[in-house]
């Protein structure tokens, strides 16, 4: 064992401040919360509130209730909500802001008063941004009518009143649909291994592929979630609200783009051209490579943001409408609201292990760069 | 010496802190409703001038956020002195079941209250253990708001039933007007409640709650099946309104009627300065007159109040005449004592304050007065599946289920 120094010494006393109060307020309350989802706390409205509520161990129950309950087809929605709503708010964002990046790159004049436009809304909050879209997409004014004043009929879109949904499939396939797209990106890696000429690695890969086919194919055998079908899909109605978590976001991801061109050095740029590069493939072969790290990096960010997110959807259409609605919501009036605590704690624990998934590898990848470095 | 100097000094601390008494009263009325408010607090500071009244308000969705503040602090042990509550469900089913709150029964007698508040609003805070809140308001449910002069102009009378007004639907439908305005998720709970106890009465409505009847019964299923019809003839872009931009609608001509609490009158009244009777007009949801639909807040006293005292007294203004007759004008609902000064209040709540008098009682869903907080918060997802659907038996189906799950009237 290494000998305590006065250095090592002082950086423990300063580093335990902050380690004693993470390991109480973060992953203190994770224990309490992942102990109350394990529990009854909220069936009986005479334990709900009691100042020393008793509870009793239920293990799984809540959590096999909200995926296969009859009667949390809202949480099911809610979760297939979210998945919209992450997919195209991170493609927006990202999308939007690279646009914006590039054009301000490109020296435009006013270049400082354009990023302080863009950047702008990332100064609000979601509750802001919420009420101000809130009123913008009314069905009866706002956005609905912008083409009346080029002399265009006006639009008679539902905007966050819609009750239109598309891409319907059936919960119960949830299962196959999982198995088919992990067994997708098997075929990936398994036809990345062969490439790199680790053919026992191949092998393994394609076989489990194979065997996740060959059980999607039987019918998937072993799992039932419903017993009767249950149609979920994309609800029109979020588009409105994708629509304003873009704004709010895409000049942000405009900030790192930026940041990250400025970082391309005029030399590569220079010796592409040079080498008979068109302005399209310098972008295509020089500088978009570059820009890959502080993708991740923003995809990361706008995850974690777009899984966590309740107040924009909570200002823009309130926490009962089913049609735009997410788990964070539910989790809040399960718990506040009907007093189910547990079923609150549940929902929490299932966001969380959302968040990780995006999280911790991230971290694990970015930790080991740096070690390396 | 010095010791002795030192101790009276830290005694003189200790005593003038305790001397400076402190009340704590826990709300959601800010905004429109709390000069209401302001004037209960000034009265009670007129009464007991060395009390500090700290008036913690917590804003925001008809007190959907205050009640979630209000349950961390109660669970972690922090109660208020005393806080808003809605009479029936939500303080019996949530509070009295979880042994959180003090009887009352005795400040009951001691004030004789018993004998001027209502025997039924007395059974909505009471169970057999005791009477656990002290009622401030009254505010009715079942309204149909509407602009006489605009009817006119339509050629078009109040619907006294729910099929009189499904024949006028059509008819204002072909006048480009909206027949029935609603807003967003809850608006639409409370026409369901309305539509509801003009189909099954008031017998069955309430059979309903205590569990009698079931959700499935197929006269439950039919008053689904009419709440449909009824929708049919609402705005289409109905979740983006606010419960005030639906009233709006009927005020601005652009729709027929409106069905809504009574607070929509100190609405119009107050913030769009109509007059009652002349500039807006109102009726008994169709099939419900004689009827009184009703919601009301309280005031109790939770288990463990750090300034008991204080919150007794506070109780006593609450309960007063004096108090009551302050704090209902304003806030635009009838007193529950029956002995209130009917001279201040405007013409639609002495109307009010008549039919409360006269009318039967029955709770209301939507307010925390007739079920459970569980079932009601759940009631939301059985109306999103019937909005979804637009099957009345599947919506029976899914609040049966609930009613049974969240063990609903018992």
């Amino acid at each position: 064992m290494r000998r305590l120094t006065r250095d090592r010494l002082t950086a423990i006393l300063m580093l335990s401040p902050s380690l004693i109060l993470l390991a109480i307020f973060v992953y203190g309350f994770i224990g309490q919360t992942l102990y109350v989802s394990l529990t009854n706390w909220g069936r009986d409205p005479a334990q709900a509130l009691a100042l020393q509520p008793r509870l009793e161990f239920v293990w799984f129950e809540n959590y096999a209730r909200l995926f296969s309950g009859v009667l949390e087809s809202r949480f099911r929605q809610d979760l297939v909500n979210l998945f919209f709503f992450t997919t195209f708010f991170i493609a927006g964002s990202l999308g939007l802001g690279l646009v914006f990046a590039i054009a301000l790159d490109r020296d435009v004049k006013g270049e400082g008063f354009f990023r302080t436009v863009f950047l702008f809304p990332f100064a609000l909050s979601f509750i802001v941004t919420g009420t101000v879209w809130r009123w913008m997409l009314q069905p009866q004014g706002g956005l609905n009518v912008l083409p009346t004043l080029v002399g265009l009929p006006r639009g008679d879109f539902a905007w966050l009143t819609s009750r239109e949904r598309i891409w319907t499939f059936d919960w119960r396939s949830l299962p196959d649909i999982t198995a088919v797209v992990i067994a997708a990106v098997l075929v990936l890696l398994t036809v990345m291994a062969w490439r790199e000429g680790r053919r026992g690695r191949a092998a393994t890969l394609a076989a489990a592929a194979a065997l996740l086919s060959a059980w999607v194919a039987t019918g998937a055998p072993g799992i039932e979630l419903l017993p009767f079908p249950e149609g979920r899909g994309f609800n029109l109605a979020l588009v409105g609200i994708i629509i304003a978590a873009i704004w709010q976001m895409s000049g942000y991801t405009m900030a790192l783009y930026l940041a990250s061109l400025r970082g391309v050095p005029e030399e590569l740029r220079e010796s592409a051209r040079i080498d008979g590069g068109s302005e399209l493939q310098v972008y295509r072969y020089v500088v978009f490579p570059l820009l890959g790290p502080i993708t991740l990096s923003a995809m990361i960010i706008l995850g974690h943001v777009s899984l966590k997110i309740f107040d924009l959807i909570f200002a823009m259409t309130g926490p009962d409408l089913a049609t735009t609605s997410v788990p964070a919501l539910l989790m809040y009036i399960r718990a506040f609201r009907a007093n189910q605590f547990a079923d609150g704690a549940a929902i929490a624990m299932v966001l969380l292990l959302m968040v990780a998934t995006v999280i911790i590898p991230y971290l694990v990848t970015s930790l080991r760069g740096e070690v390396r470095r | 010496m010095r010791m002795k100097i030192l101790l009276a000094f830290v005694l003189s601390v200790g005593l003038s802190v305790a001397s400076a008494q402190e009340l704590e009263i826990f709300s959601w009325w800010a905004g429109d409703e709390g000069p209401a408010l302001d004037a209960l607090i000034e009265l009670y500071e007129a009464q007991y001038p060395n009390v500090v009244v700290e008036n913690a308000t917590v804003t925001g969705g008809a007190g959907v956020v205050a009640r979630a503040v209000l349950k961390t602090r109660m669970l972690g042990g922090q109660p208020p002195d005393s806080f808003q509550v809605h009479a029936g469900e939500e303080l019996i089913g949530t509070w009295v079941v979880a042994n959180r709150m003090e009887d009352l029964t005795w400040l009951f007698e001691e004030e004789g209250w018993l004998d001027v508040f209502p025997p039924d609003l007395i059974d909505l805070i009471s169970t057999d253990g005791g009477i656990w809140s002290v009622p401030v308001n009254i505010h009715r449910s079942n309204v149909m708001w509407f602009v006489p002069e605009n009817l006119e102009a339509w050629g078009v009378d109040v619907p006294t039933t729910w099929d009189e007004f499904l024949e006028v639907c059509s008819s204002l439908q072909g006048q480009g007007v909206t027949p029935l305005v609603v807003g967003e998720s809850w608006t639409v709970q409370h026409l369901w409640e309305s539509v509801a106890l003009a189909e099954l009465g008031p017998d069955a409505y309430g059979q309903l709650w205590t569990g009698d009847l079931s959700f499935t019964d197929p006269s439950v299923v039919a008053t689904w099946e009419r709440f449909g019809e009824v929708m049919d003839c609402t705005n289409d872009d109905a979740s983006g309104l606010s419960w005030q931009q639906a009233t709006d609608r009927v005020v601005d001509g652009d729709a027929a009627f409106n069905v809504m609490g009574d607070w929509a009158a100190g609405y119009m009244v107050t913030t769009l300065g109509l007059e009652p009777g002349v500039d807006m007009g109102w009726a008994a949801s169709p099939g419900t007159d004689g009827v009184f639909m009703v919601l009301s807040d309280s005031f109790g006293l939770p288990v463990g109040a750090p300034n008991r005292d204080e919150a007794i007294d506070w109780l006593r203004v609450v309960g007063s005449l004096e108090g009551q007759d302050a704090f209902n004008p304003l806030k635009g609902s009838i007193a529950p004592r029956l002995d209130s000064d009917l001279g201040r209040y405007n013409a639609y709540l002495q109307s009010a304050a008549e039919d409360f008098a006269n009318d039967r009682q029955v709770g209301s869903l939507v307010h925390g007065t007739a079920a459970k907080e569980s079932f009601m918060s759940e009631f939301a997802t059985v109306m999103e599946i019937f909005l979804d659907t637009g099957s009345a038996q599947a919506a029976a189906s899914a609040a049966e289920a609930v009613a049974i799950q969240t063990a609903l009237g018992r």
